[in-house]
């Protein structure tokens, strides 16, 4: 497949995720960086679940205006 | 060498045997054709005909029982999608094709154009799978071209409301038969090209006949899917559909509704995910934060043990309250908790030593004059000085 694969903001998220506990279960860290682990990581863990839990869906038209620039509205 | 000639057949058994080897090889296939030499049988309503192309035909029959449900005329010409078996014809050792369903495949003229386009594009290479790209597993944006009068659209925004509502929606309203339509779909993708803001677009159309979804077969809508550099997956037409554009599409649906589903697969269990993280981040502190707690504790003791009576902002009643907003999980908190902690630290080291070593704690230096915290320090063996309130003595260490 395509080299080109986009990466969004949640899966981005997600594998910095992955890295922290790793780095974090692997045991050879100082407690202050664990700690500054810690705080990242519930930073996007906040971030997402934000993101997620209060979502409603939102449906904007895409049109177009004369001189060319777009202009949405919701549906 | 020939067989014995007393081994022989009769032609009724040559046919019964031809006739059983071909029943069991050649049932229940589609095969595709141009019908020729119609001939409608009255009395028995049923129908006969050649199927042929370019090369070959072959005599076919659909009986009463099975034509009787056609959608359609068949007529010389009709370009059909034939399910059915050979059979023999005992009687005459003849061959024919027993037709159970009939397909009308577009005019023959109309097939012939898709099947020139389908290989002028294959030749290029608009369908090479490692020309497709990946649709991003957590869109958080999406585009979606439709007409905006169809089911197609409804059918997509109820399977993304019930998944996956964070994701936003852009909708952009396009024509999707007829003769213009092509060119405003290619204007639809380039539009959100232009705008950018989308991870991925779903292309898609509910149901029609092989003219109604003839727009998707075209070359200028097939080559604007193929340069689009956001990932593509169509949704046209039903199950059994299969255009030109779904074969240059990074994906194909079979549905509007499939195309949903797929595009948020992963986000329908996200929050599961999430929590899954939320829970291994709070056992990994708790197992850290229990050897933190172990050193709160030995530098409780020796403030307590050393200056009762000094005013310190450490007493029991503040380490129960850290105790609790401990496993609250704060990571600010955690941080001025290391600070004080490691105030506390040098405070300790302020502290007149003999103070300490009059209680009975003693202080082990290195050979380098450092203070010895952990055996670690130490290799079995290794010399080192103690130092007790009133001097210092030698020592080794033994194991």
């Amino acid at each position: 497949m395509s080299k080109n694969k986009i990466k969004t903001p949640i899966e981005d998220s997600l594998i910095k995720l992955e890295s922290i506990i790793n780095k974090m279960e692997s045991g050879n860290i100082s407690l202050e960086e664990s700690l500054a682990y810690f705080e990242q990581g519930i930073n996007l863990i906040n971030e997402c679940r934000t993101k997620l839990e209060n979502a409603e869906q939102k449906v904007l038209e895409l049109t177009k205006n004369s001189d060319g620039t777009f202009r949405t509205k919701t549906k | 060498m020939y067989p014995e000639k007393e081994n022989y057949f009769t032609v009724s058994e040559l046919n019964d045997s031809i006739s059983a080897s071909i029943r069991s090889s050649y049932s229940n296939f589609w095969i595709v054709g141009e019908i020729s030499d119609f001939h409608y049988h009255d009395s028995s309503g049923h129908i006969y005909f050649s199927l042929k192309d370019e090369n070959s035909e072959i005599r076919s029959v659909m009986f009463r029982a099975s034509n009787q449900f056609l959608k359609f005329e068949p007529v010389n010409g009709s370009m059909v999608k034939v399910f059915g078996s050979v059979s023999v014809f005992e009687k005459r050792g003849q061959i024919q094709l027993v037709c159970n369903l009939m397909e009308e495949i577009g005019v023959g003229a109309l097939f012939k154009k898709f099947e020139f386009l389908k290989k002028k594009l294959d030749q290029e290479g608009l369908f090479n799978s490692d020309r497709k790209k990946i649709l991003p597993k957590y869109p958080e944006t999406i585009g979606i071209i439709t007409s905006g009068s169809g089911a197609a659209l409804q059918d997509i925004l109820k399977v993304l409301k019930t998944r996956s509502p964070h994701i936003k929606i852009y909708f952009r309203s396009t024509m999707v038969q007829g003769a213009r339509a092509g060119a405003d779909i290619v204007e639809g993708i380039n539009d959100f090209i232009k705008f950018g803001n989308v991870d991925l677009i779903i292309l898609g159309r509910g149901g029609g006949s092989m003219e109604d979804l003839w727009v998707f077969n075209e070359e200028n809508v097939a080559r604007s899917i193929f340069g689009c550099s956001i990932p593509i997956i169509t949704a046209i037409g039903h199950e059994t559909d299969f255009t030109i554009a779904d074969l240059v599409a990074d994906i194909r649906a079979p549905t509007p509704s499939a195309a949903a589903e797929i595009i948020s697969d992963k986000s329908s269990t996200m929050i599961k995910e999430y929590n899954i993280f939320f829970e291994k981040f709070n056992k990994i502190f708790f197992i850290k934060s229990q050897s933190l707690w172990q050193k709160l504790d030995y530098f409780y003791n020796i403030i307590m043990a050393l200056q009762p009576q000094r005013k310190i902002e450490l007493q029991n009643k503040k380490i129960h309250d850290f105790s609790n907003r401990l496993y609250q999980s704060n990571g600010l908190f955690m941080k001025n908790l290391v600070k004080q902690l490691k105030s506390y630290d040098k405070r300790l080291y302020g502290l007149s030593p003999n103070h300490v070593l009059k209680r009975g704690y003693s202080i082990a230096i290195d050979k380098n004059g450092e203070i010895i915290y952990s055996k670690g320090q130490l290799k079995t063996g290794d010399k080192f000085d103690l130092k007790t309130a009133d001097g210092i003595m030698g020592a080794k260490k033994i194991s």
